[in-house]
C-alpha cells in the first residue's frame, strides 16, 4: 500500500476516544440553574459573597453582552452554541472554605493523581517540598472554585499575593478594582464580555515592587461538571521591577457534549517588570468523528504598561476541538518587549485558529513571535497574527517566524499575518515555512530502529525545539511527552 | 568475456567451511512503480565476511540496499532474503534494524532540532526494546558515545548539533559509521560510503569500518570505485549489472574492473 494511502487509513482509525484523561470524578456539585439571565449573574455573585461593586461590574458586562454577536472571522466551524443550554456555575460541594489539605475531598486529590499531575505539583499541593529543590505553588482550580492554595505563607513572606480571584475580590478590592478589565476591557469581545459577566473563578497574582517571585506559580485547570461553561478569570500584576513566572496546565474529562471554555487572562507589567506566562493545554479534543471536545475561546492579553517591561507568552496547545486564542502584548512602555512562543498541534478533527497580537505603542519596543503549527489527521491549523506599530512608536521592531508541519494529506495549515506599520522607522520581519515530514526522514529513523510513531514524535520534537526551550525545564519535559501522545495514531 | 561466468566461491582465506550464513538472497526481483530493477539476484554472505558490490550507474546497487532495508517505494515481486535465518522481507524496516541490519546511507538525512546524541540514544534504546533488552543507562551511554566518537574524530559539538545538520560530506559519513559502531549490527550495508570523501576522510571512515570487522558480522560494501577497497579490503567482489550479480571473484576483480571498466557488461545488455 502506498505510504500516503496507508497514512490516511491509519489516521481514520485514530482512536482519540481513548483520550487518556477521559474520566469523570464523582463529586457532588452545586449547579446554578441552566441558562443565562441577570438572575444567573446575581446567583454567581451571591455564591461568591461578592461586594456590590463586583456585582454591578458583572451586570454591566452582561447587559453589554446581550447586544453583542459571536465573532465569525476565525477559520473554525462548529454548530451554534445555545448559551441558554449551559450551566454557568458549578462548585464542588465542599465544607466551606477548606483551610488545609485534610479538608479537601479525597476524590479531588485522586483526580489529580489520575491526571498524572507530576509528583512535584502533587507534593506542592500537599504542602510537601519537592526533592529537586525547586518549588511550584499550585492554585488548583477544580471546576470553578479554587480548592487548594499552597505555599501561601512563603509567598506572603515575599509579599506576593497568590490566591483565587474570588478571594482577591474580597481581600484586595483596591488592586482588583484598579486592574481588573484594564487590559481586556469589559466590552472587548463577545467571549471576554461573557466571561466578565459570569466568570466563576481563577487566579490572582500580585508581585510587589522589586520582588522576584521565589517560585514558579502554577494552576491546574480541570473541567469536570457535565455541560458546564468554564469561565476562568486570571489577573497577574507585576509591580515595578518585579518578576514572576506563571505556569498553566490543563486536562479535561471526556464528554459527548461540547464544553465551552471562555477564559480571560490579564497581565500587567509595570516599569522594569517581567512576566512569563506558560501554558500547556491538553483538553479533550473530541472523538474520532470529531464529536465532543472542548470549545476554547480565550482572551489572553498582557500590557507592558511601564518602560523596560517584558511579557512572554509560551504555549503548547494540543487539545480542544476548537481553539480560538491569541495571547497578545500591548507594548505601551518605552523599550518594552513582547514575546510569543507557540506550539499548536492538531489531530483528528481539531480546529485551531491561534496566534498573537503585538501592538507597538511605545518607543523602541520590540517583539518576537515564534510559532510552530503541526497539523495531522483531518485537522485545520491556522496561525493568525497581528503586528502593528502606532505612528508614535519609533524604532519598533518585530521578528516573526511561523513554521507549519503537515502530517498526512487530509489536514491543512494556514498562515494569516496582518502587519500594520504606521511609523516609517518600524522594522518588521516575517518568515514562514510549510513543510511535510519527508518519507526520507521517516525511513532514516526507521532504519535506525525507531517505530513510525517514535520517528514522527522525534522529528516533531526537533521541529518545535526552539519553542520548547522557552518553557521552564520541568514543563518542557511534560510538553515533550504530550507532543508524542497527541500525535499517536497520526501515521501509518 | 562471458558475463555470466562466476568465479565462486573464494571465501576468506582460512575460513572454516561451515561458516554461518548471515545474509542469503535468492532470486530476488524488485520493482519501483512499474520498472523492474532487481531481476533475480542471488547473494550469500557469511558471518565474518566483507563483500563488495561494484557496478555501473543504474545497475541496481542502491535499490538492493533499500530493498533489504525495507524502503516503502520498492515492491518485491519474487524471491527471498534472510538475515541470520530470519525472513527479512516479512519485517517492517524498524524490525529489520532491530534484527541487526544497518544501512549506511549514501546521502544521510538531516533532522533539524534533534540532537545527534538524542538520535543515537533513541535509536539504540528502540532496538534494545525491540529485542526485549533494558534501556542503556545514561553513564554507560555517554561512555560508549565518547569512546566511539573520539575514534572517528567526532567532536562533542557535532554530537550536540542536529542530526547531520550543517555537517560536511565527510562528517555525515563519519556520523553514519558512528551510528553503526554504537548500534553494533550483524549486517552492515555501506551504500557508496566513499562518495564525496577526500582521501583523508576516506581513511578515517575506512578505519572505522575496519574496526567493526568481526567474525560475527558481515558487511556489504557498495561502491563505484576501487579506491575504497584499498582501505576496506573485501573477501569477495561482485559485479552487479542489470539487477543481477553477473560475476564474482576475489579482491583482484576490483582492480580488473578499475582497469577495464564496466563496458564489457554494458555490451551484454
Amino acid at each position: 500500500m502506498p505510504a500516503v494511502q496507508e497514512t490516511v487509513e491509519r489516521v481514520r482509525a485514530i482512536d482519540v476516544d481513548q483520550y487518556k484523561y477521559g474520566f469523570t470524578t464523582d463529586i457532588e456539585s452545586e449547579l446554578a440553574p441552566k441558562g443565562l439571565d441577570e438572575s444567573t449573574v446575581r446567583f454567581i455573585s451571591a455564591k461568591k459573597n461578592e461586594p456590590e461593586w463586583m456585582l454591578e461590574w458583572r451586570l454591566d458586562a452582561f447587559r453589554r453582552w446581550l447586544t453583542m454577536r459571536e465573532p465569525t472571522w476565525a477559520r473554525v466551524s462548529y454548530p451554534k452554541i445555545d448559551f441558554q443550554d449551559l450551566y454557568y456555575y458549578a462548585a464542588p460541594k465542599a465544607k466551606a472554605g477548606p483551610k488545609s489539605i485534610d479538608e479537601i475531598d479525597p476524590e479531588i486529590l485522586k483526580t489529580y493523581e489520575k491526571l498524572g499531575i507530576p509528583l512535584r505539583e502533587r507534593d506542592a499541593l500537599l504542602g510537601i517540598e519537592s526533592s529537586g529543590g525547586s518549588k511550584v505553588a499550585v492554585d488548583a482550580v477544580f471546576d470553578s472554585v479554587s480548592v487548594a492554595t499552597t505555599f501561601k505563607a512563603e509567598l506572603a513572606k515575599a509579599g506576593v499575593i497568590f490566591c483565587s480571584i474570588s478571594e482577591a475580590i474580597r481581600e484586595h478590592p483596591e488592586l482588583v478594582k484598579q486592574y481588573l478589565g484594564s487590559v481586556v476591557p469589559v466590552s472587548d469581545n463577545f467571549y471576554a464580555t461573557l466571561n466578565s459577566a459570569v466568570f466563576s473563578d481563577g487566579s490572582f497574582v500580585y508581585v510587589p515592587k522589586g520582588v522576584r517571585c521565589p517560585m514558579e506559580l502554577s494552576t491546574y485547570f480541570r473541567i469536570n461538571e457535565k455541560n458546564t461553561g468554564q469561565f476562568e478569570r486570571t489577573l497577574i500584576i507585576a509591580d515595578e521591577g518585579a518578576y514572576v513566572s506563571y505556569l498553566e496546565g490543563c486536562t479535561a474529562p471526556q464528554r459527548d457534549e461540547n464544553q465551552l471554555h471562555a477564559a480571560v487572562v490579564e497581565l500587567v507589567a509595570l516599569k522594569d517588570a517581567e512576566i512569563k506566562y506558560s501554558t500547556v493545554q491538553n483538553w479533550y479534543p473530541g472523538d474520532a468523528e470529531g464529536k465532543g471536545g472542548i470549545y476554547n475561546f480565550v482572551t489572553k492579553r498582557g500590557d507592558c504598561r511601564g518602560d523596560n517591561s517584558k511579557i512572554a507568552w509560551t504555549q503548547v496547545e494540543t487539545g480542544s476541538a476548537i481553539t480560538w486564542k491569541y495571547p497578545s502584548c500591548i507594548l505601551r512602555g518605552d523599550n518594552s518587549q513582547g514575546e510569543f512562543y507557540s506550539i499548536a498541534i492538531s489531530n483528528g478533527y481539531q480546529q485551531v485558529d491561534s496566534g498573537t497580537k503585538m501592538i507597538h505603542l511605545g518607543k523602541n519596543t520590540s517583539s518576537r513571535i515564534i510559532s510552530k503549527g503541526i497539523a495531522a489527521g483531518h485537522s485545520e491549523n491556522t496561525y493568525r497574527g497581528l503586528v502593528s506599530a502606532h505612528r508614535r512608536a519609533t524604532g519598533a521592531r518585530n521578528f516573526t517566524n511561523c513554521d507549519s508541519l503537515l502530517i498526512g494529506d487530509k489536514c491543512g495549515a494556514h498562515t494569516v499575518p496582518y502587519i500594520e506599520a504606521n511609523n516609517s522607522s518600524a522594522m518588521f520581519e516575517h518568515e514562514a515555512t510549510t513543510s511535510k515530514i519527508s518519507d526520507d526522514q521517516k525511513f532514516y529513523c526507521l532504519q535506525r530502529g525507531l517505530s513510525e510513531e517514535e520517528a514522527v514524535a522525534l522529528i516533531v520534537n526537533g521541529f518545535v525545539k526552539d519553542v520548547l526551550q522557552q518553557l521552564p525545564m520541568e514543563f518542557a519535559v511534560e510538553a515533550q511527552k504530550l507532543i508524542a501522545v497527541s500525535l499517536e495514531g497520526s501515521v501509518g | 568475456m562471458d558475463p555470466s561466468r562466476v568465479d565462486f566461491p573464494p571465501g576468506p582465506a582460512g575460513a572454516p567451511m561451515d561458516t554461518m550464513t548471515m545474509l542469503d538472497i535468492r532470486n530476488l526481483h524488485a520493482r519501483i512503480d512499474d520498472r523492474e530493477i532487481l531481476k533475480g539476484l542471488d547473494l550469500t554472505l557469511n558471518a565474518g565476511e566483507v563483500h563488495a558490490i561494484m557496478g555501473p550507474n543504474g545497475s541496481g546497487k542502491s535499490t538492493l540496499s533499500y530493498v533489504l532495508a525495507g524502503k516503502d517505494d520498492y515492491e518485491v515481486t519474487e524471491g527471498t532474503a534472510t538475515l541470520d535465518g530470519e525472513d527479512l522481507l516479512e519485517m517492517e524496516p524498524d524490525a529489520r534494524a532491530a534484527a541487526g541490519l544497518f544501512l549506511a546511507f549514501q546521502y544521510p538525512i538531516e533532522i533539524p532540532g534533534v540532537a545527534n546524541m538524542t538520535f543515537l540514544r533513541t535509536a539504540l534504546n528502540a532496538q534494545r526494546k525491540a529485542r526485549g533488552e533494558a534501556e542503556i543507562s545514561t553513564p554507560d551511554f555517554l561512555r560508549l558515545v565518547k569512546e566511539k566518537a573520539s575514534d572517528l574524530g567526532i567532536s562533542q559539538e557535532m554530537l550536540r548539533r542536529g542530526v547531520n545538520v550543517g555537517f560536511s560530506g565527510g562528517e555525515k559519513k563519519r556520523n553514519e559509521i558512528l551510528q553503526m559502531s554504537i548500534l553494533e549490527p550483524k549486517l552492515c550495508i555501506l551504500d557508496e560510503t566513499d562518495s564525496g570523501l577526500d582521501i583523508d576522510a576516506l581513511k578515517i571512515v575506512a578505519q572505522g569500518v575496519n574496526a567493526l570487522r568481526s567474525p560475527k558480522r558481515a558487511m556489504l560494501v557498495i561502491t563505484h570505485y576501487q579506491r575504497l577497497l584499498d582501505h576496506i579490503v573485501p573477501d569477495v567482489v561482485h559485479v552487479m549489472h542489470q539487477g543481477r550479480i553477473v560475476r564474482s571473484g576475489g579482491k583482484e576483480l576490483a582492480l580488473e574492473l578499475e582497469a577495464s571498466g564496466y563496458a564489457a557488461y554494458g555490451d551484454a545488455a
